[in-house]
């Protein structure tokens, strides 16, 4: 099938002043910050919460909310990008680095992959390079204040260079596989790695 | 997980054969698609824009007609203000245009009318509700669903021809009809059917402040927060 090489009459006026750490497709949403939940938003105690790092390490380690906080602050200032198309410039987010909770429980060797679980059940899936290196966090501040419970407060996720679904809010902890395993969205038809640069939307992107 | 993987196939070129208004600021399109596929009520799809250097705009949008054999879908979408793909659709598209679409998406807010279920919209968010409420009545099932949806005004109300029935509650939020027993009100616990704790699942659609009320509620007369699948509207132009 011919698709259309370009619908008839549109120009495009986002295109006009189109910021360049916008990836293709797209749009900057400014002040707002869009929620978007499949779930209903859990009601967390800090008492009870934890964050724990569990499979293919050498010491499977659990934190409490008051044991997280006493590890090294690691912060991320910069974009995030939602697959729904809209995405966030120059925001900044405080916690610690997934670097220093993996640093302590120890990857063991074969290990390729996380699957990321939540308070509420949900989960998504990683590669081990896309968690380690500095480019992910477990956050609990926003903009220097305590993030809402609607973005994942008490803390959630932070991978910025990836599809916001990745950042899983509420998080609980991380599983290190030698396989890749689907996640929530991933199984329900989304993809595997989420690079917002190359548009991975869907999975066959 | 009704139905894992259900992103199918890749962009293909549709052609609009109606266009319909359903408010001041809501109009739906019916689209004939090039390759159909049949969808699952709940499923959204994605349509993209494309300028004639390349640029591109793309959002997503909610099938309101039920599943069936015509090759056609209908999406309902709402003129947001500086929104760039709706108000394109909304005041340059006519009969006959060809815009590309993605679909059908999603596995997770989808209803196939085999179970009992409460469907709880607000505004806009009626749209992939109204997709499960005309399953139910095309397979004689309406026994199985009940549907709430609040509005501001009886002007918002979308499908407003169609939606009377047993099986449905229309609650206005500021302003009701003349002669309406109702007080015009924030939805309420007595606004949601008694039985609802029955329901197999629970679908909550609208804005993220309606549907965080609206999940409340249904926790509140006993909906276990496992049964209540939510889809969030964000401004998404």
């Amino acid at each position: 099938m011919v698709v259309a090489r370009f619908t008839r009459g549109f120009a495009g006026r986002g295109r006009a002043g189109r910021d360049p750490r916008l990836p293709p497709g797209q749009y900057d949403t400014g002040d707002r910050w869009p929620v978007l939940t499949a779930e209903v938003t859990p009601k967390i105690e800090l008492s009870s919460w934890f964050f724990r790092i569990e499979g293919l390490v050498e010491r499977p380690t659990s934190w409490t909310w008051d044991e997280i906080h006493s590890l090294p602050p690691s912060s991320y200032s910069g974009d995030i990008h939602c697959v729904t198309t809209w995405s966030k410039l120059g925001v900044s987010f405080g916690g610690v680095s997934l670097d220093t909770l993996l640093g302590i429980a120890g990857i063991a060797p074969g290990a390729s992959h996380v699957l990321a679980f939540t308070h509420s059940g949900y989960t998504t899936n990683l590669p081990l390079p896309d968690v380690t290196g500095g480019r992910a966090w477990v956050v609990w501040d926003y903009e220097g204040k305590p993030l809402p419970v609607e973005h994942g407060g008490p803390a959630r996720l932070l991978v910025p260079h990836l599809y916001f679904w990745k950042s899983a809010k509420w998080i609980a902890g991380v599983r290190v596989l030698d396989h890749d395993e689907a996640g929530f969205w991933e199984q329900n038809g989304y993809h595997d790695r989420g690079d917002p640069w190359l548009e991975q939307r869907y999975q066959g992107d | 997980m009704i139905d894992p993987a259900v992103v199918r196939g890749p962009w293909q070129s549709a052609t609009v054969t109606g266009i319909r208004r359903e408010t001041a600021r809501a109009k739906t399109f019916r689209l004939e698609l090039g390759a159909p596929r049949r969808h699952l009520a709940g499923q959204h799809y994605v349509v993209r824009l494309t300028a004639p250097d390349g640029y591109r705009a793309s959002r997503s949008y909610s099938v309101a007609s039920a599943p069936d054999d015509s090759g056609t879908i209908e999406l309902t979408v709402e003129r947001l203000e500086g929104g760039e793909v709706s108000s394109f659709l909304h005041d340059e598209v006519v009969l006959g245009d060809e815009l590309e679409v993605r679909g059908p998406i999603g596995g997770y807010f989808v209803w196939e009318a085999t179970s009992p279920a409460v469907l709880v919209g607000g505004g806009s968010g009626i749209v992939p509700l109204m997709a499960m409420l005309r399953l139910a009545r095309q397979k004689g099932r309406s026994d199985l669903v009940h549907l709430v949806v609040s509005v501001r005004t009886p002007e918002d109300l979308y499908y407003r021809d169609e939606l009377e029935g047993p099986e449905t509650t229309v609650v206005y939020s500021r302003a009701a009809p003349a002669g309406s027993a109702r007080p015009p009100g924030r939805l309420g616990l007595g606004d949601l059917p008694e039985n609802c704790v029955l329901a197999e699942t629970a679908y909550v659609c609208g804005s993220s402040g309606f549907a965080d009320a609206a999940s409340r509620l249904l926790v509140e007369l006993g909906v276990a927060t496992g049964r209540i699948r939510v889809e969030r509207f964000g401004p998404s132009g």
